[in-house]
């Protein structure tokens, strides 16, 4: 199967001085109904990674090829066709509705001039039932919680009918309940074929969904590989500098699970 | 599941709404022509108009029609196309700027328009000066603007409103100076009452010259309106969806200052309507700029008009426009904000 996203070495810097990279020779490919989940601590270079390969930022280095083409010539509209691209974000400071948010993500499919049709109000309204929202449809944005927002901004990514979804840190600031729910539609999105891509500061969710992960640290990708084997208590103490357990769980589980202690 | 009537709109529907404003408007423009020192009847304005188009036997005496067609008409124009365009400019930059507290004059426009119009009023004395200098120093002022923010071939958000903020001081500071040293009895009260508004000047000339400007500007800022939704959004989100966010913000920009330095130009500063009017539109329908954007050039056009009526007829001598355009409106908005409590 060919790759959706095929990213080769890509390092990005805000300034001209390589040595003061953000991050570095970064190369990894999506194929369809992959969920690759990228570890690292805060400030390692997650969230720029996710933004250029999203082309949400300009200037980085190296290729990312959208189904085989590079999308540094691509235009915008065309990249957010086949990516959709869901940000840490809070809600606007004015209340759209939850319905004209997700609508939104038709924007690449129209032109300047137009507003979205009847087919586009309808294809927004698959999305939010899909992620579960569809209740919500009439709410102000402004009156969501967390994790309401975040499958908002999920229903939006959907609604741009992507075939990859980069995600960054959809499960952070929520509670238990939500982070399984957001789990829930990530793996829903990717068995309907959707490639996608994560950050998560969660370890075990990357044992819950996961089909390939990542470790970044120092702006560099250090581990690759299936969960099992990437996420080890000797991985996970070089990252983040503290002592981890990594246990197989039974018991209604059946997987691994970290575990830490002062 | 009747999931697609999820998209039934709540109240009226906005719609219907737009086409009782355009009639509200309609109304409101035919009061304004009829008011006035003579006060003529709505039966003979409508055959003094209709005569313009149709051969129809003239019974009124011609300085009515002449009151009517070079008076109050050039007037009452001016007030329905600067009233809609600050407004769709005022609503267009809260969208940009994500900032329901910004007026379209953030950029600088109305500083430089006060320079401009200072100056010519120093110098020259006369309207076409003061209105050729106005509009060409509010232009100038943006320009600075809009270059003083440029950092790496981006234009950050915040470094174009604190670079509006620094050229807008630049800009008055070389005014208060000028209003200093103007002659106390004829100049200074000139420019005072230049930067306090007026339609009063308003000719048919001038509706020729500025008019298809400010049309041009509405009318683009009205296609766009859906895709300044996504800008709302802020700019990463709007570049993830697609949006080339340099070329659609630039066209925001010079559509609203092309608007507001037309309408400044012939009008002086009229404060208050750019700012307030969005946020009573978006009481009315919300904050979706599809139907924003069209009820707010409804209700500014008939708002400013209103006002200017009042502010001509009212009283034994005309009170400034922008004055009175927030005396009348503070309480209005005041009561709206407490009633809907719904925020912006």
């Amino acid at each position: 199967m060919n790759p959706l996203v095929d990213v080769c070495n890509i390092s990005f810097s805000y300034s001209s001085d390589k040595a003061h990279s953000i991050f570095r020779d970064v190369s990894f490919s999506i194929k369809q109904g992959d969920i690759f989940c990228i570890l690292g601590p805060n400030g390692t270079g997650k969230t720029t990674l996710l933004k250029c390969v999203g082309n949400v930022i300009q200037g980085w280095s190296g290729t990312v090829n959208l189904d085989g083409r590079d999308i540094s010539i691509l235009k915008t509209s065309e990249v957010a066709r086949g990516i959709g691209y869901v940000p840490q974000n809070q809600a606007p400071s004015f209340p759209f509705l939850v319905r004209d948010i997700v609508v939104m993500g038709r924007a690449p499919h129209l032109n300047v001039f137009s507003s979205p049709s009847k087919n586009d109000r309808d294809i927004a309204c698959d999305a939010m039932e899909m992620v579960g929202i569809l209740p919500l449809a009439e709410r102000p944005c402004t009156m969501l919680s967390g994790g309401e927002w975040q499958l908002t901004l999920i229903a939006r990514a959907l609604a741009q009918e992507p075939r990859v979804m980069i995600l960054d840190e959809p499960a952070s600031h929520l509670d238990l309940g939500n982070q399984l729910r957001i789990l829930r539609v990530v793996k829903s999105l990717a068995e309907s074929g959707i490639g996608i891509v994560m950050a998560t500061h969660f370890p075990d969710h990357a044992f819950i969904v996961a089909t390939e992960t990542a470790i970044m640290n120092h702006g560099i990708i250090a581990h690759r590989g299936p969960p099992e084997e990437v996420i080890t208590d000797r991985n996970m103490r070089e990252t983040y500098g503290v002592d981890v357990k990594v246990i197989q769980v039974g018991e209604g589980v059946g997987r691994k699970a970290c575990f830490t202690s002062l | 599941m009747s999931s697609k009537d999820k998209w039934a709109g709540i109240g009226i529907a906005p719609g219907r709404l737009i086409v009782l404003l355009a009639f509200m408007l309609g109304a409101v423009a035919v009061i304004a022509l009829m008011l006035g020192q003579s006060t003529i009847p709505a039966a003979t304005i409508v055959k003094i108009l209709a005569s313009q188009l149709f051969p129809i036997d003239r019974t009124w005496p011609p300085t009515l029609e002449s009151i009517v067609l070079d008076i109050r008409l050039p007037r009452l124009l001016a007030g329905i196309l600067v009233g809609a365009g600050l407004s769709i400019s005022g609503a267009a930059f809260q969208g940009l700027f994500r900032n329901p507290l910004v007026s379209p004059h953030i950029l600088g426009v109305s500083a430089g328009a006060g320079l401009g119009a200072a100056l010519a009023i120093l110098f020259f004395g006369n309207i076409v000066a003061i209105q050729l200098f106005s509009f060409i120093f509010s232009l100038t002022a943006v320009s600075m603007t809009y270059g003083l923010s440029r950092v790496y071939r981006t234009t950050p958000i915040l470094m174009l409103v604190l670079s509006g903020i620094i050229v807008g001081a630049l800009f008055s500071s070389c005014t208060s100076l000028l209003k200093y040293i103007a002659d106390p009895v004829n100049d200074m009260p000139s420019i005072v009452f230049w930067m306090l508004g007026s339609l009063n000047n308003a000719s048919n000339r001038d509706m020729i010259i500025v008019g298809p400007i400010i049309l041009i500007g509405i009318s683009v800022l009205l296609l766009i309106r859906w895709r300044i939704n996504l800008l709302a959004m802020g700019e990463e989100d709007a570049r993830a969806l697609g949006v080339n966010t340099g070329r659609i913000r630039l066209t925001i920009i010079i559509c609203a200052t092309m608007i507001s330095a037309a309408a400044v130009s012939i009008a002086g500063i009229i404060g208050w309507i750019g700012l307030v009017i969005p946020h009573i539109g978006r009481l009315l329908v919300g904050p979706d700029n599809k139907y924003l954007l069209p009820v707010v050039v409804l209700v500014g056009a008939s708002y400013l008009v209103a006002v200017d009526t009042l502010a001509r007829s009212a009283f034994a001598s005309e009170i400034p426009i922008g004055i009175l355009t927030a005396l009348v409106g503070a309480p209005i908005f005041a009561y709206l904000l407490r009633k809907t409590r719904s925020g912006w």
